[in-house]
């Protein structure tokens, strides 16, 4: 085919000009592209600078060391130890089945926790450890190393888990620590990002949950640059965490064991504070539990029997159990009349075994009466009328606010869990709690501490150190924080007459160490040890009408949980007051046969700092006392006591 | 104007065509060639393998065929372009019964020694042909319908059939060069303007029926058409990639974080880095600055293809040139508006740059259809 040129030449001017045209299409959308790239690079480089590096750098939290908890010698309470859990990484492993398997042959591992962690390794990234057995002894740690080969990918981990090494003995001071549940992380504001933390642990209860802040720590950081998969491809940088600080309790851990091992068998609380300083030498309550069986959790085969016993194991009877405190309580009522000068400490009251108070009639214990008795002699016999009498003449609400200048019926500050304030009662309360009006039966009653009138045996602790020194005495737990002394609860002067509290110790001494004192039997002989102490024994119920004609009237003829509590609260040496002790033993009678002995035989340990001469009790009763400390002494393992483990 | 009027005594015989190749555009080539065997030894972690080295071995064969193609007569070329368009023809139809399946689509044929994708070759033989087509159309006749349908199926014919593969990507290519060929070809305006109102109308049709009682498709057609046109709405799907590219280019800055620093591919936050978005690996090292020099060695690229298309006095050789120039460019420019965020993601490789054998083979040996072209110009 032929073509003239004229044609061709306009052909190809035409194609020119739609070659220029599209030529310059395609170098505009090239600017436009270009346009788009100074936008993305340079307009808007720092934002996305900022979206590159937080793609790449990854936060790992590092967790820190929890501070250990160490008694008033430096004995460990609370201690850090390496623990080895069993990690298999998948990619590793290559056939996770097989290699499992193979480790089952090599330890045992239960058919659940096997089928879990299956789920886990199928689940999870090829490169993430995932964790096969927990809490694996060191035989199993050294097994699995011993048999690497055979066991690509699985590797023993350590880290670090809490232990108690004494028991039972700190379960309701010391507490416990266990891994940080939903509810934990709900009851905070700002959870800690440490918290988050798989297996973290932290403090549950009492000085483990209370001072959760100094034992913490502060999480170490590393910044890891991972892929877009998550696996860490190096370490950027790494601050490190701070490690919690060590406390360090006033309990003696000696005193404490001993206290534990004398309240075998009970259902009671013992307090042992220091009149000068406040510090609590011994804070025990029985029967107790082992914490170290709730750090991994505890099992109901385990946690069940706890629940269930009527000794109640789980609550801690010396802060969170309140008590009628009984003819412990008699020393306030008549703190409150003989301070408003109501009556002197030598005037006297005539009991005739009960007393007429608006038309209902009151009893003393002693139905025969105690005839004319001044404050030494009621107390001594604890006289139930003159306490009435006095009550009656100097009302309800002096008395509750005398009990309060001694400690009772307010809060002590203290770093356990749940410390109960107990209740000194006022017409007032009353009104508000009951809608009652205050009648006048109540603060008979309230005068012998019965009725609505409720003490814990810290209360009844504090309450004797201030009598014995005439100081606000507060209790003290933590010694030394990071080395650091903590303030101490000597306490400044109550501001009481001088004479008057010389005359309440003395009769608190008669009560023990006069022959017609109700704690006669429990008396010290050795006169460095001498101590003085009041009995009480708090109903838990009146014998009713009902049971009086079957002729129950005596403790021992009821069930055990509607005897009435026994009491004791004391101080020794009489001459220079060094401990305050309170007992309470639940439904356990008499305070003078129940409650007594256990003080005495506290007292005196803690005096002697030790096993105490048998020459401080009276001679009559030292054979049956050899026995006991023998007893007690198998009872305690010697080796934890004297052991290695001492900071 | 026929081979027979060329003035064959002006043009160059044996290997003296060698020093009439268009030495410019041959040096542009290479160098972009070169910036894709940096990227690809710098997303591999600073190794020839697995990318780099096959890469520059292809790169050799492809020169090689470069220049056999541009030593052959490009009057030989036209007369051979119905039978390469056959062929490529037959190919799809073969690749659409026996190919190999890869990632959810049809689209290989094992050659044994590499991997053959024919719709890599038709894309350039279909530009042959319709040039060939044009050159052989008179000027009277190319606005007549019945001459503009023909042309029309020679397009549809293969754009269905990559279409049906599937590969968007590609079809879509096919039909914007073909439709630029009949452009440049001299296709009356109004053909053009009738198809872009038409389709115009179509997609506000297809959008506004959305929701109505006659509404056109269905409701999955209408969600998969939402995350294809933005990407955005599914961020850990399609949208995923579009993010990771963009955070790479912006945050390459000016002059990038220098070469293998760029911590977007490195760690892998980048899909497909070594083919598809390859550009945002260098706009991440080499910035705004290293970004910009490739779109310029494109330009250059273009601007010299049109500038010998349109100094050559033969209408095929025009057609040719300007076609592979319009098929050149529309790979990158949907590449790189891709990695940016500005079109959709539809799997369009950086020409010369990404990995990929047969691309590149083919590329190279369009381009020694140009240098044909330019040596065997009437002079």
């Amino acid at each position: 085919m032929r073509r003239n040129r004229a044609e061709n030449d306009a052909n190809h001017t035409r194609l020119t000009r739609r070659a220029a045209l599209l030529g310059g299409a395609q170098l505009l959308f090239m600017g436009g592209l270009a346009a788009r790239m100074r936008y993305l690079q340079v307009d808007q480089a720092d934002q996305f600078r900022l979206l590159a590096e937080e793609n790449r750098i990854n936060i790992r939290l590092i967790p820190p060391a929890r501070g250990e908890i160490f008694d008033r010698n430096g004995m460990r309470l609370a201690q850090n130890v390496p623990s080895y859990r069993i990690v298999m990484v998948r990619e590793d492993a290559g056939d996770a089945e097989a290699v499992m398997d193979r480790l089952g042959q090599i330890i045992t591992i239960d058919e659940e926790i096997r089928e879990r962690a299956m789920a886990e390794i199928k689940r999870s990234a090829p490169f993430l450890p995932v964790t096969i057995v927990d809490d694996v002894s060191w035989e199993d740690v050294s097994r699995v190393s011993v048999n690497a080969p055979a066991l690509p990918g699985v590797t023993p981990e350590v880290g670090l888990t809490r232990v108690y090494p004494r028991g039972s003995d700190f379960a309701h001071v010391v507490g416990r620590v266990g891994r940080v549940s939903q509810a934990d992380l709900d009851a905070l504001e700002d959870p800690d990002q440490v918290l988050r933390i798989p297996r973290f642990q932290i403090g549950k209860i009492n000085v483990e949950a209370r001072r959760e802040d100094i034992l913490r720590g502060k999480a170490g950081t590393k910044q890891v640059e991972v892929n877009a998969t998550g696996r860490v491809m190096r370490e950027l940088s790494r601050r490190e965490g701070e490690s919690g600080k060590d406390i360090q309790l006033t309990v003696d851990a000696k005193l404490q064991q001993y206290v534990q091992a004398r309240l075998d068998g009970e259902s009671a609380a013992v307090v042992v504070i220091d009149c000068e300083n406040g510090d609590l030498a011994a804070i025990a309550s029985a029967p107790s539990y082992d914490p170290n069986l709730f750090i991994g959790g505890i099992s109901s085969k385990d946690y069940n029997p706890l629940l269930e016993s009527t000794y109640r194991p789980l609550v801690n009877k010396t802060v969170q159990g309140t008590y009628p405190p009984g003819s412990t309580f008699k020393m306030m009522t008549a703190m409150a009349a003989i301070e408003e000068g109501i009556i002197g400490p030598d005037e006297t009251v005539y009991c005739p075994g009960h007393l007429e108070v608006a038309g209902r009639r009151f009893h003393c214990w002693k139905r025969a009466g105690h005839g004319w008795v001044d404050l030494e002699n009621s107390l001594k016999q604890s006289c139930d009328v003159y306490y009435y009498d006095l009550a009656l003449k100097v009302g309800i609400e002096k008395i509750s606010a005398m009990a309060n200048r001694f400690g009772l019926g307010i809060k002590h500050e203290l770093a356990l869990s749940s410390v109960a304030s107990g209740l000194t009662p006022t017409k007032s309360w009353k009104r508000e709690t009951r809608g009652a009006d205050w009648v006048i039966g109540d603060t008979v009653n309230a005068s012998i501490g019965q009725g609505f009138m409720l003490a814990s045996p810290l209360q009844l602790a504090v309450m004797s150190a201030r009598i014995a020194t005439g100081r606000a005495v507060t209790p003290r737990l933590v010694k030394t924080i990071d080395g650091v002394e903590q303030p101490s609860g000597a306490g400044e002067s109550l501001g009481m007459n001088e004479n008057n509290l010389r005359k309440m110790r003395r009769a608190m001494f008669e009560v023990v160490n006069n022959r017609r004192g109700t704690g006669y039997r429990s008396r010290i002989i050795a006169d460095e040890y001498r101590m003085a102490g009041k009995t009480g024994t708090s109903q838990v119920r009146n014998i009713t009408a009902a049971e009086r004609a079957r002729g129950v009237s005596r403790n021992e003829d009821l069930p055990w949980e509607r005897r009435d509590h026994a009491l004791f609260v004391s101080f020794a040496p009489f001459d220079n007051p060094r401990y305050a002790v309170s007992v309470l033993v639940e439904h356990g009678g008499g305070g003078s046969t129940a409650a007594a002995p256990i003080a005495r035989d506290v007292i005196l340990q803690a005096l002697a700092g030790g096993e105490p001469p048998l020459e401080a009790y009276p001679s009559a009763d030292r054979g049956r006392i050899k026995t006991q400390q023998r007893k007690l002494r198998e009872m305690q393992p010697q080796a934890a006591i004297n052991g290695n483990d001492q900071a | 104007m026929s081979y027979l009027e060329y003035t064959v005594k002006s043009v160059p015989t044996g290997f003296r065509k060698i020093l009439h190749l268009n030495w410019p555009l041959t040096l542009l080539l290479a160098s972009v060639c070169c910036i894709g065997f940096l990227m690809l030894y710098s997303v591999a972690g600073g190794s020839f393998s697995p990318w780099a080295e096959p890469q520059m071995k292809r790169f050799g064969l492809g020169l090689s065929l470069m220049l056999v193609v541009a030593m052959i007569p490009i009057w030989l070329w036209r007369n051979l372009s119905g039978l390469a368009y056959g062929g490529s023809l037959l190919l799809l139809v073969a690749v659409a019964l026996i190919g190999d399946e890869r990632k959810g689509s049809q689209r290989w044929i094992d050659l044994g020694f590499m991997d053959l994708q024919p719709s890599e070759l038709m894309k350039i033989t279909l530009v042959m042909f319709l040039a060939a087509y044009y050159d052989w159309l008179p000027a009277k006749k190319v606005s007549r319908p019945f001459w503009v349908l023909l042309p029309v199926l020679i397009i549809c014919v293969p754009t269905v059939l990559v279409l049906r593969q599937p590969d968007l990507g590609t079809s879509i290519l096919l039909l914007t060069a073909g439709g630029g060929l009949m452009f440049l070809a001299g296709v009356h305006w109004a053909y053009f303007a009738a198809v872009i109102a038409s389709a115009t109308g179509l997609l506000t049709a297809v959008f506004q029926s959305r929701g109505t009682t006659w509404q056109l498709l269905n409701d999955y057609q209408y969600r998969r058409i939402d995350t294809f046109l933005d990407p955005a709405a599914d961020p850990l799907g399609a949208g995923y990639h579009i993010t990771q590219s963009k955070i790479a280019l912006g945050s390459g800055g000016w002059t990038g974080r220098g070469f293998m620093q760029g911590t977007q591919s490195r760690l892998n936050f980048l899909p497909e880095k070594h083919t598809d978005f390859i550009f945002t690996t260098l706009a991440e090292e080499f910035g705004f600055v290293g970004g910009f020099s490739l779109l310029g060695l494109y330009a250059m690229i273009i601007l010299f293809c049109v500038v010998t298309a349109i100094l050559n006095k033969d209408r095929f050789s025009s057609l040719l040139t300007l076609g592979i120039a319009l098929n050149f460019f529309l790979f990158f420019a949907v590449n790189m508006s891709m990695v940016m965020g500005l079109a959709p993601v539809v799997g369009v490789p950086l020409p010369l740059v990404s990995y990929g054998g047969s691309a590149m083979l083919v590329l190279l040996l369009a381009f020694g259809l140009v240098q044909s072209a330019h040596v065997h110009r009437p002079r």
